[in-house]
């Protein structure tokens, strides 16, 4: 019986395979051709170096090579699990990264359930009293949060909850100043709930909205009204019938999201100065540190690859015309 | 018909032209009020730094005194262009590629399926800043990474639309006369594929300036000397100890409100164009 879902799960692993080797070359295609000089960017405004030196790093680092060459030493690190050392942080990249992808899982995972429990509630309740004026009031408010950018919000709540009411502390992931062993649980949620909310909040409108209309379609299908004229009330046929068929499409979206995720980690997190992968993209980006940069730039499409799969696989485990192969046209 | 019309004073249809056209000219007036500003009111003052909103500087002064309304109606006017430059490049680039992908058998629109795949692999954010970064940042780089980021959206649109009409019968009879495959795209199926683009087009205009607004805000692209709006908010964060509210508040309601606009602008006509919903 899932044949067909493994069938195509190992066609889409290829199409990934493929596409994540692309995002390999077009990665390392684009950041070698910049005109930041990693030499230059890695010595800083010290200029004390001589000209020997210099050619002792460029032969280190193998610049004097050509691209293609670079490509496939970088490569064949990648495939042996070498990822070379990062600049800025003076550490091998696969640590730092390693590191950081736990903030930053924390971070993302908090603000995707946050966003999609909310999201899917507000859009059913929307969905089921359509024009009423909470409707009317969710409209005006995804339209809101659909417009106002991540880190406005961000610095708007940093400055009131942060700054003047002083709640929260003003960023980081853990207390300035205190040893790894005496931070608690608490204090790591306390740097969490703003910087998530941030990332979290923006993601409502998409799978409110979605929720809702599907929701609207729903209540005017035939098997609701033949589920009101078995003499079902409004909510128990919302229940019985609506929920699951909202569920699917919403749970596939909140997967499908995933890349919108890691974009908006890279704000949040500028904005709050929190140590995750979104940070680390951009100081890497700004400070020119390569090794870093083309790293995080595949860890991100493997993410977001990872989102879209899941999404698939649900989607063919859920379904069930689509496990049966009805619907032939996808993928 | 103009006697029902004229009963019930105005409707809807003309409701929403009106809500296009204001927020239109109020667009426009931003962009060319903020292309006059003269120079002199960008500079520094110090006499004059760290001032909250009054009657004289409206937005109040940043800490180097310059007065914060008109750097936020320059920046949004350069915020504006670029995402009109940018939208209407990647626009253009999606169209081309959208009707080739339909048009020219299988093989090419695998390519160019896999090229659009390939484009949503990365996430936007990574992607601009990687195409920033090449073109070692500037206006040009900024242009151009919201502009290949946002191509393969409404390459997805015009690709649907048009497999949906090649098996249509005034096409089929264009291939019987012997009409080229440039001739057909353009005369038979460009017409029926420009209301969809039209709105995916317009609806790309908020993303762009959204995008270019999250990458200068990053530090990227635009010098940090440039009255951009993603600049100004960056700024703004170094003021919020100082409690300097006013320098993050206001040019983000002017960002907002300029995102949002577009947003409505992009509803209403694409209610418009639909013939369903068009003549409510």
């Amino acid at each position: 019986m899932y044949k067909r879902v493994i069938r195509y799960a190992g066609r889409q692993s290829l199409r990934s395979l493929s596409l994540l080797l692309a995002v390999c070359v077009v990665s390392f295609m684009l950041i070698v051709s910049s005109p930041i000089d990693p030499v230059e960017a890695y010595l800083g405004p010290d200029k004390n170096v001589s000209e020997a030196q210099r050619q002792s790093i460029v032969e280190h680092w193998g610049l004097d090579k050509t691209p293609v060459e670079r490509f496939c030493i970088w490569f064949d690190n990648l495939l042996h699990g070498d990822l070379g050392e990062s600049i800025t942080y003076r550490q091998p990249v696969a640590r730092v990264i390693g590191e950081r992808f736990v903030a930053s899982l924390w971070l993302m995972m908090t603000a995707w359930v946050f966003s999609g429990v909310l999201g899917f509630l507000l859009g059913v309740l929307a969905g089921v009293y359509e024009d009423s004026w909470f409707d009317k009031i969710l409209k005006a408010f995804c339209l809101i949060l659909a417009s106002a950018p991540a880190f406005w919000i961000g610095i708007l709540l940093l400055s009131v909850f942060a700054v003047q009411l002083q709640w929260f502390p003003l960023g980081m992931s853990v207390p300035l100043g205190k040893l790894a062993a005496e931070v608690t649980f608490g204090d790591r949620i306390k740097h969490l709930i703003l910087p998530a909310f941030t990332l979290g909040i923006t993601g409502i409108s998409n799978i409110a909205m979605h929720t809702r209309e599907k929701m609207i379609a729903i209540r005017q299908s035939e098997y609701m009204l033949f589920a009101k004229a078995r003499g079902e009330t409004g909510w128990q046929a919302v229940w019985r019938h609506g929920l699951r068929n909202v569920a699917l499409p919403a749970i596939t979206i909140q997967f499908a999201s995933f890349s919108e995720l890691f974009g908006g980690s890279l704000l949040a997190e500028q904005v709050f100065s929190y140590p995750g992968l979104g940070n680390a993209t951009v100081s890497a980006a700004t400070k020119g540190d390569v090794p870093l940069l083309l790293a995080l730039a595949v860890c991100s499409a493997a993410f977001v690859f990872t989102g879209n799969m899941i999404a698939n696989l649900l989607y063919g485990v859920l379904d069930p015309r689509i496990r049966e192969g009805e619907v032939s046209n996808h993928g | 018909m103009g006697n029902l019309t004229a009963n019930r004073g105005i409707n809807r249809r003309k409701k929403m032209m009106l809500v296009v056209g204001v927020s239109l000219l109020i667009l426009f007036a931003i962009m060319i009020i903020g292309n006059r500003i003269e120079p002199d009111s960008l500079v520094a003052n110090f006499s004059e730094k760290r001032q909250a909103p009054s009657a004289e500087h409206p937005f109040g002064t940043d800490t180097v005194g310059r007065d914060m309304l008109y750097r936020c109606l320059k920046g949004l006017s350069t915020s504006i262009q670029i995402g009109l430059i940018s939208s209407l490049l990647g626009a253009l680039l999606a169209l081309v590629l959208g009707l080739a992908a339909a048009l020219l058998g299988p093989k090419c629109d695998h390519v160019i399926t896999w090229f659009v795949d390939l484009c949503m692999s990365v996430p936007h954010m990574v992607l601009m800043l990687m195409i920033s970064f090449m073109l070692g940042g500037g206006t040009k780089g900024v242009a151009l990474s919201v502009a290949v980021t946002h191509w393969p959206g409404i390459t997805r649109i015009v690709r649907a639309e048009v497999l949906q009409l090649r098996n249509a019968q005034f096409v089929l009879v264009a291939e019987k006369l012997g009409q080229s495959k440039l001739r057909i795209a353009v005369r038979h199926i460009l017409p029926h594929v420009l209301p969809q683009f039209l709105v995916g087009l317009v609806l790309m205009f908020p993303h762009a300036i959204m995008h270019e607004a999250s990458i200068t805000f990053l530090g990227f692209g635009l010098s940090m000397d440039t009255p951009a709006i993603g600049v100004i908010l960056s700024e703004s964060m170094k003021n919020l100890p100082m409690g300097m509210w006013w320098t993050a508040l206001y040019p983000g309601i002017m960002l907002f409100g300029i995102v949002a606009m577009f947003h409505i602008i992009g509803k209403n006509i694409q209610a418009l164009l639909n013939p369903y919903t068009g003549n409510e």
